[in-house]
């Protein structure tokens, strides 16, 4: 009886500790990243490009969107019905991201030889011979103008459009990916293909693999998928991002019965060095959900806004650190005012060491949560993989976390984050600037 | 070829061994289901409520969900807030949600914490208190989410108008988080006694989905929640929908930029062909099921195929419906049409669809691919616990009982050509329809300030 305790122990213990990362590289040196998970069985793949609209040119604004959603749309020959079919009488499910910092193609397939291996002839066709004909071109831009029309019915989407501008100040981040109505209209058949050729290649790509496969069947797969991909010049280092010179408030009217509001600033990277006492700084701040600063005094004290919450999003160059909340009319002045004197405060002050013990609980305490599906894993991989991050990324989670402290938080947050110099913007029944 | 791929797909699908499904009923009532996943040291714990929107009444609608936001203020032994504090401090994630038939709340926990969970849970159950000041904050909360959610998003503002206009007596013609005069209107006296009438252990079904033992589980939940006392148990109000008596035809004038076109068709559900519809047969459900695959289900699904490129009508095209609901529902259809085409063109393009589905069985190649679809999505959703757990209590709470949500891959995989063609024929009908469209007004400030055919633009101001 003894013996079978000991045992399960040792067994619940082992799926406690993060999934191991095999790494390799293909023959044509493309890096692999692998997790080998027998339970289900099912196979997610995922290929991620540095092929995000940060390579998009300066007056072709979209290209990289565009080029990524046409992949499947004509390959090889075939049209759109007949790849899309390919995978869906297969049970496969097959998708792709445009991101700034990356474009992404995934698939999700059930592990069965016959059906895995011609869903990934099938994946490599869109990835190695995408046909761009004009007239889906013209088919997809319309699709998209229609996108771009629409956002401007929602006061949420027009008020990060003006945040990301205001921010990024001419870096590639203060685009919309979908472009402009204006930048739209200059792409031609041509960009499409060039962008392709250049963008879409075997050194310009990372693969990760998660499921019901062993090494040697991984290694296979990732050498198929990539079998046709050219070697390419590597792409340029991409711009840093200025801070900001001031503080700014930009206010736009909009027929809505809220004001949305969005107060923040350019924010942190991707294994950046103020990485873990910004991540738990916030967490105290504003991204704890149900449990936050900005929760507590923005919704649970005085009813303002729904949703209350601020976090970073880290991408290769500083990504955004932002908040918003959503409010009526006659008391958006009081709650921009709760927002700011919050955020303020916490800045000059940091948190308390309950409030740091009780993040530090809840974000170690969790830890098991964020791992336990081959989904969620398999987007950790591709973000460990694509950023260069350490392989022993997730098993040093929790030792990172508990070491931060308050002196940490207080120093990053003030070396990181001007109270003086931030873009605020409030879009609903206001006057414009203008 | 597509049969021996969906050979080798059912051969997986058997190959899983399928975790069973274990059920406990305590003394009180309390049903308890409980399935194994060991694939991670976590555990999902969700409480589904025998209520919702469609339990509500004119004049108080939106209550169960104003009672859900309630539900985190507090109880005589945990003030306000702590709940959330304590989930928090264990590591725990944690939410809840409102639909037409049910109110659930859960939390995914490491799984040695899931007593915690169970604790708070019991205790909110029966003892909340409801003070007067976390209200009368909680209502506004309440309130701006609906401005965010539905008055300020003209597709939503459309799929509510729709849905009341192709209910008249149904109760699902409420909008879940209440039309904003009862919001105004509501008292905590309301919340008291719709809280004392539903939340009671013979109303509830307790979803544990996790690494876990059945046996476990069973006893710590006698422990925290069998000695809550039950309440009588009152059957919903049970008022159906009259008979259509014809096409219904409604427009939505709003400031937007983007027209919409919604097509809703009154249909049955599994629980009513299963129950009391004596005019719909127990398969017919799952043939809708299938028809909406065929639709719109994949990029190379009808919509996407013919109207989205094809003829280039629409930017996108869906189909929804839903089996598993408590009372008969609608099959919708949503669309927004292509720049330079109308409406009215949209709407005949889609009809054309439904005529020929109508006229000709469906290619057996297209029948398959969505039954490849349906079977490999199931193994898909195994990836995740929290979703387990859903399909459970949804199916348990409606009043269909968990044991159909075991059968559905086989019910839809046995579906013919001529089902489909059969049930499009019956349900997809104009006697039945209603077809809503958003007609976009200007939005800048002259206009929207002037209120020029602006009916419903500000109608919480």
């Amino acid at each position: 009886m003894n013996k079978v305790m000991t045992l399960l122990l040792l067994i619940s213990f082992n799926a406690t500790a993060a999934p191991e990362i095999q790494h390799w590289q293909t023959s044509k040196g493309i890096d692999v990243y692998f997790v080998e998970s027998h339970q289900l069985p099912m196979v997610d793949l995922q290929l991620v490009f540095d092929a995000g609209s940060v390579r998009d040119p300066s007056d072709k604004r979209g290209l990289s969107q565009i080029t990524n959603s046409l992949l499947s749309q004509s390959a090889d020959g075939l049209n759109a019905d007949q790849i899309s079919f390919e995978f869906e009488r297969l049970g496969a499910q097959f998708g792709t991201s445009g991101g700034y910092d990356s474009a992404g193609i995934s698939l999700r397939s059930l592990s069965d030889a016959a059906l895995l291996d011609p869903a990934l002839i099938n994946l490599r066709r869109v990835i190695s011979f995408p046909d761009f004909p004009v007239e889906i071109l013209e088919r997809e831009r319309n699709q998209i103008l229609v996108g771009i029309q629409r956002k401007l019915q929602s006061p949420r989407s027009i008020s990060s459009e003006k945040f990301y501008e205001a921010i990024y100040q001419g870096h590639p981040y203060a685009y919309p990916n979908e472009g402009t109505v204006e930048s739209l209209a200059g792409i031609t058949t041509d960009d499409l293909k060039k962008f392709h050729a250049e963008y879409y290649t075997s050194n310009n790509v990372m693969i990760s693999i998660v499921g019901d496969l062993d090494r040697a069947r991984a290694e296979n797969l990732a050498e198929t998928i990539t079998k046709d991909l050219n070697n390419g010049k590597l792409p340029s280092v991409f711009p840093q991002v200025s801070s900001l010179a001031k503080d700014q408030i930009i206010k736009v009217f909009h027929p809505s019965t809220q004001v949305h509001i969005l107060i923040g600033q350019p924010g942190m990277k991707y294994g950046d060095a103020d990485y873990f006492p910004l991540y738990v700084g916030n967490h105290v701040l504003g991204g704890g959900g149900l449990v936050s600063r900005l929760f507590e005094e923005i919704r649970e004290k005085r009813g303002l806004s729904y949703g209350a919450s601020s976090y970073f999003s880290p991408r290769r160059e500083l990504g955004p650190f932002l908040s918003s909340i959503s409010t009526r009319e006659d008391q958006a002045d009081e709650a921009l005012n709760v927002l700011r004197d919050t955020i303020s405060e916490y800045i000059q002050n940091g948190p308390s060491d309950d409030e740091l013990e009780a993040a530090k609980k809840n974000i170690t305490g969790g830890f098991p949560l964020r791992i336990n599906s081959n989904g969620k894993i398999s987007g950790y991989v591709s973000v460990i993989g694509f950023y260069g991050l350490p392989l022993d990324y997730l098993d040093k989670f929790n030792e990172k976390i508990n070491a931060v402290t308050i002196d940490e938080i207080n120093d990053a947050f003030k070396r990181r984050i001007d109270v003086n110099k931030f873009v605020t913007v409030l879009v609903g029944p206001v006057e414009d600037d203008k | 070829m597509v049969k021996f791929i969906l050979a080798i797909i059912f051969f997986l699908f058997s190959s899983i061994a399928s975790a069973q499904v274990h059920e406990f009923i305590l003394k009180n009532g309390l049903k308890l289901l409980v399935k194994e996943d060991h694939r991670a040291p976590i555990v999902v714990s969700q409480i589904w409520y025998k209520v919702g929107s469609s339990y509500e009444t004119d004049g108080t609608t939106g209550v169960s969900h104003v009672l859900e936001h309630m539900m985190f203020q507090g109880t005589k032994k945990h003030g306000e807030g702590e709940f959330s504090r304590i989930i928090a401090e264990n590591g725990g994630s944690e939410n809840a949600f409102t639909g037409s038939d049910y109110t659930a709340y859960f939390q995914t926990l490491e799984k040695s914490r899931l007593p915690i969970s169970f604790e708070l849970e019991a205790d909110r159950m029966r003892n909340i208190t409801l003070p007067q000041e976390a209200f009368d904050k909680e209502i506004e909360v309440v309130k701006e989410e609906r401005r965010l959610r539905t008055d300020d998003n003209p597709n939503s503002y459309l799929r509510e108008v729709a849905n009341a206009t192709a209910f008249q007596t149904s109760p699902y013609r409420q909008p879940i988080i209440g039309w904003m005069a009862d919001l105004e209107s509501m008292s905590v006296a309301d919340l008291r006694s719709w809280y004392k009438k539903w939340y009671a252990p013979n109303n509830a079904t307790l979803v544990v989905v996790g690494d876990i033992e059945p046996n476990d589980v069973f006893k710590l939940a006698r422990k925290y929640f069998g000695r809550l006392k039950g309440e009588v148990a009152l059957p919903p109000s049970q008022r159906p929908e009259v008979e259509q008596q014809g096409i219904k035809r409604v427009v939505v004038q709003r400031p937007a930029e983007i027209a919409r076109l919604t097509m809703a068709y009154k249909t049955p559900v599994l629980k009513s062909a299963l129950q009391d519809n004596p005019s719909a047969e127990k398969w017919e459900p799952y043939a809708l099921e299938m028809l909406s695959g065929i639709l719109s289900g994949g990029s190379s699904a009808r919509f996407a195929s013919r109207l989205v490129r094809g003829e280039e009508v629409a930017t996108g095209v869906n189909s929804s419906y839903n089996l598993s609901g408590r009372l008969d529902g609608l099959f919708v259809i949503s669309a927004t049409p292509a720049q330079g085409k109308s409406i009215d063109e949209l709407e005949q393009a889609i009809r054309m669809q439904i005529d020929e589905l109508k006229k000709s069985k469906v290619a057996e190649e297209e029948l398959e691919r969505v039954k490849a679809q349906v079977v490999s999505s199931d193994i898909y959703e195994k990836d995740s616990a929290f979703y387990q757990g859903m399909v459970l209590g949804t199916f348990e709470t409606v009043g269909l009982g968990w044991r159909y949500a075991e059968e559905y891959v086989e019910q839809i995989s046995a579906i013919t050509a001529e089902q489909v063609q059969e049930v499009t024929k019956k349900y997809l009908n104009d006697n039945v329809a209603t077809i809503a469209v958003l007609e976009p007004m200007s939005m800048d400030r002259d206009s929207a300030g002037q209120g020029v055919a602006l009916p419903g633009a500000n109608t919480n101001e």
